[in-house]
C-alpha cells in the first residue's frame, strides 16, 4: 500500500519535470528536468522492485544512476562546444 | 517489533515522497536555473535518501540492503557533481542569476582604494 503511494507521489514529480522539460526557456533547464527524470527513475525503479516483489529491478536502478551522470555530461559538453571530441588542451581549435 | 519496523519505514518513505513532490514543485515554480537547481538537490538528496533508507528497513538484512546502499552512494557522488556542472555551464553562456542585490559590486566597492566606495553605497 506504501509502495503503491510511493510510486505515485513519483509519477506526479515525473508530470512535473516534465512540464518543465516543455516551458523551459533555456537549454539548461531542459537539461535539469532531463536530470530529475533521470533520478526519479531511478527511485521509481526500486519502489517498483518492492511493489512487484522482485527486488531484481534495483540492478537497474544501479545501471540507470550510473547512466545518468554520463549522459547530462555529454550533453552539457555538448552544448558547450558544439563537439564530444572537443580537446581541451588543444587551445582553441577543435 | 515487526510491526514498529513496518511503522518506521512507512514513516520513512512518507517524507521522502513529500520532500520529492517538494523539490518537483520547486522545480516548477522556481524563477530561475540556478533557483530551481536548488528543488532537483532537494530530490536528490533529501527526498532519495528518506525513500531508500525506508525500503532498506523494509529488506532487512540481505543483498537487496546492499544494493539499495550501493543506489544511493551513487546518487549521492553523482548528482551534486551534475548540478554543479550545470551550474558552471550556465555562467559560461552568460545566464545571469536573479538577485535582489548584486554584493559581487558591492564588494568591488569596498575593496577599491579610492573614489568608489560611497558610489556604491548609493548604489
Amino acid at each position: 500500500m506504501m509502495f503503491a503511494g510511493a510510486a505515485a507521489a513519483l509519477l506526479v514529480a515525473f508530470a512535473l519535470a516534465a512540464l518543465r522539460a516543455i516551458k523551459g526557456p533555456t537549454v539548461f533547464d531542459r537539461a535539469l528536468a532531463g536530470n530529475t527524470v533521470g533520478s526519479l527513475a531511478i527511485l521509481l525503479l526500486a519502489v517498483f522492485g518492492f511493489l512487484t516483489g522482485r527486488p531484481e529491478f534495483l540492478d537497474i536502478a544501479l545501471t540507470y544512476g550510473l547512466l545518468n551522470l554520463i549522459g547530462t555530461l555529454a550533453v552539457l559538453k555538448f552544448f558547450r562546444h558544439g563537439d564530444l571530441a572537443y580537446d581541451a588542451d588543444e587551445g582553441k581549435e577543435p | 517489533m515487526a510491526l514498529l519496523i513496518d511503522v518506521a519505514s512507512g514513516v520513512l518513505i512518507a517524507a521522502g515522497c513529500f520532500f520529492i513532490l517538494v523539490g518537483a514543485f520547486g522545480l516548477v515554480r522556481m524563477p530561475d536555473v540556478y533557483t530551481r537547481a536548488h528543488g532537483t538537490s532537494i530530490i536528490d538528496t533529501v527526498g532519495a535518501g528518506f525513500l531508500l533508507m525506508g525500503l532498506m528497513l523494509q529488506a532487512g538484512w540481505s543483498l537487496v540492503t546492499l544494493k539499495l546502499l550501493f543506489v544511493l552512494a551513487i546518487s549521492f557522488f553523482t548528482l551534486p557533481v551534475v548540478a554543479h556542472a550545470l551550474a558552471q555551464a550556465a555562467l559560461h553562456e552568460n545566464i545571469t542569476p536573479k538577485l535582489a542585490e548584486d554584493r559581487r559590486t558591492r564588494a568591488l566597492g569596498k575593496d577599491a582604494p579610492t573614489g568608489t566606495g560611497d558610489e556604491s553605497g548609493k548604489a
